[in-house]
């Protein structure tokens, strides 16, 4: 771990953003380094899919600085998509496509060699019959895990992840956190969404509390605290 | 581009294959508006010949509108529209991507057409390279303009039925065209069609053109 660059994948100062007429982001300010995991917090329409939306290059932001991965989205919000893995609220996926053809699909569209499909399921625990079943079949876990498949098999740089833990049953919890951790160890920045304040943090380096569209507090999660103690003991700035 | 627009076409079509929603539902309406304008022009052979172009591409037209209602339905899903944006794909592949699909799928439709009008109808062609012809740019058309029109729409809720009404004027140039191109193959003397195949044309170009340059706009802002 202490080989990971410390420059910024994120960089978020006074971002503005709108759903509609509606300031979504009013005022953000957000770094996320290399390696770093950062859970974000709030209640209902704080603005939490909305600064995942701008960071992975789907909003495009109205005024201030959003720096993600050197790309300055408020000129270009589509370049960076293809460095950046989204898993939003509803799976990106087709009801009638495999499994194996959704994640095989979404390699190519990212213009990822689909050679890690196989093995991309097989992590998130999609294997034999499940992998052939058109995932219109598949319990909503299931899909989820589905999705987490593309992310494992694209290995983005920075992993945007809004509320994944909903419809995870606790096997699957458990996965989501080797793969949030594994992407960090490799290098990759890993900014998620959350409603459950408590077990995000012990998941994150950082947490981000968020109301009204702006970034009101960021304290410290418990994952930076056990790193340490292996011998990680960067200090990140926001 | 290119790329791109071969894994849109092969997705659109696989999930075809797999749903049978054009099989089962476009084709069937589609002959079956050919039975009900037979219906209605009476059983007088030559009302029904010298009608039979025009009601061909009637059908072939508003086919090409739940078609593309139909390939628009597939990225309606919850997070597709959003995760094929994300990909960062080429927005003019998807538009080539679908754009094909559709095509394809017309293509197919025409085939049962032209069977069902020469068993209805008693219609024969007598210049077939002046028909293939006057199809493809005709399929080309539709399917480009439908797909452009059909991006437009995508995003809202009144989609279904704002479609046909932005569409169905827009494609008024391709029905007149190909019908007289089809009349003047039906018919045996190839120079009455000929030269509608210089409005065909023309459109087909336009519409691939217009799409390919104004698609990533439409997605963005859908």
């Amino acid at each position: 771990m202490s080989q990971i660059p410390m420059d910024p994948v994120v960089r978020l100062r006074g971002a503005v953003a709108l759903t509609g007429r509606f300031p979504a982001l009013s005022g953000a300010d957000l770094t996320v380094s290399r390696g770093e995991v950062v859970s974000v917090v709030g209640a209902n329409g704080a603005g939490k899919t909305t600064l995942l939306r701008v960071l992975a290059g789907l909003v495009p932001p109205r005024s201030g600085e959003v720096v993600v991965l050197g790309v300055d989205l408020c000129q270009e919000p589509a370049a960076v998509r293809r460095r950046v893995g989204l898993l939003g609220h509803a799976p990106s996926l087709y009801d009638e496509l495999t499994a194996r053809e959704n994640v095989r699909f979404a390699l190519r569209a990212a213009g990822v060699g689909a050679g890690e499909v196989v093995g991309a399921l097989e992590r998130v625990g999609i294997t034999g019959r499940l992998a052939s079943t058109p995932v219109g079949g598949l319990s909503a876990g299931q899909r989820r895990r589905v999705a987490l498949a593309v992310l494992v098999a694209r290995a983005p740089e920075l992993w945007l992840l809004d509320e994944p833990h909903a419809a995870l049953d606790p096997g699957a919890r458990e996965l989501l956190t080797g793969l949030i951790t594994g992407a960090a160890a490799g290098g990759a920045a890993v900014v998620f969404s959350s409603h459950e304040p408590e077990a995000a943090a012990v998941l994150s380096d950082r947490q981000a509390v968020m109301g009204g569209g702006r970034i009101t507090e960021l304290r410290p999660g418990s994952r930076r605290a056990k790193l340490s103690t292996v011998g990680e003991g960067d200090s990140h700035v926001a | 581009m290119w790329r791109d627009a071969l894994l849109v076409a092969g997705k659109d079509i696989r999930i075809e294959l797999r749903s049978r929603v054009t099989l089962w539902q476009v084709v069937p309406v589609a002959v079956l508006s050919l039975v009900l304008y037979a219906f209605a022009l009476g059983p007088v052979r030559h009302t029904l010949s010298s009608a039979a172009p025009g009601l061909f591409w009637l059908a072939v037209l508003f086919s090409t509108v739940l078609a593309t209602q139909r390939s628009f339905a597939i990225e309606a899903g919850e997070g597709t529209r959003d995760g094929l944006r994300a990909s960062g794909i080429d927005p003019a592949g998807v538009f080539l991507g679908k754009a094909a699909a559709i095509a394809a799928e017309l293509a197919v439709l025409q085939v049962v057409l032209w069977a069902s009008m020469t068993v209805l109808f008693g219609v024969q062609v007598h210049t077939v390279w002046l028909a293939l012809v006057a199809s493809v740019l005709a399929t080309i058309g539709l399917a480009s303009a439908g797909t452009l029109y059909g991006a437009l729409s995508a995003g809202l809720r009144v989609r279904e039925t704002l479609l046909p009404l932005l569409v169905l004027p827009i494609l008024a140039p391709v029905l007149l065209a190909a019908s007289r191109a089809w009349a003047g193959a039906l018919a045996g003397p190839v120079a009455g069609g000929v030269s509608w195949l210089r409005v065909l044309g023309p459109f087909a170009l336009a519409y691939l053109v217009v799409g390919i340059v104004l698609y990533g706009p439409l997605l963005e802002a859908g």
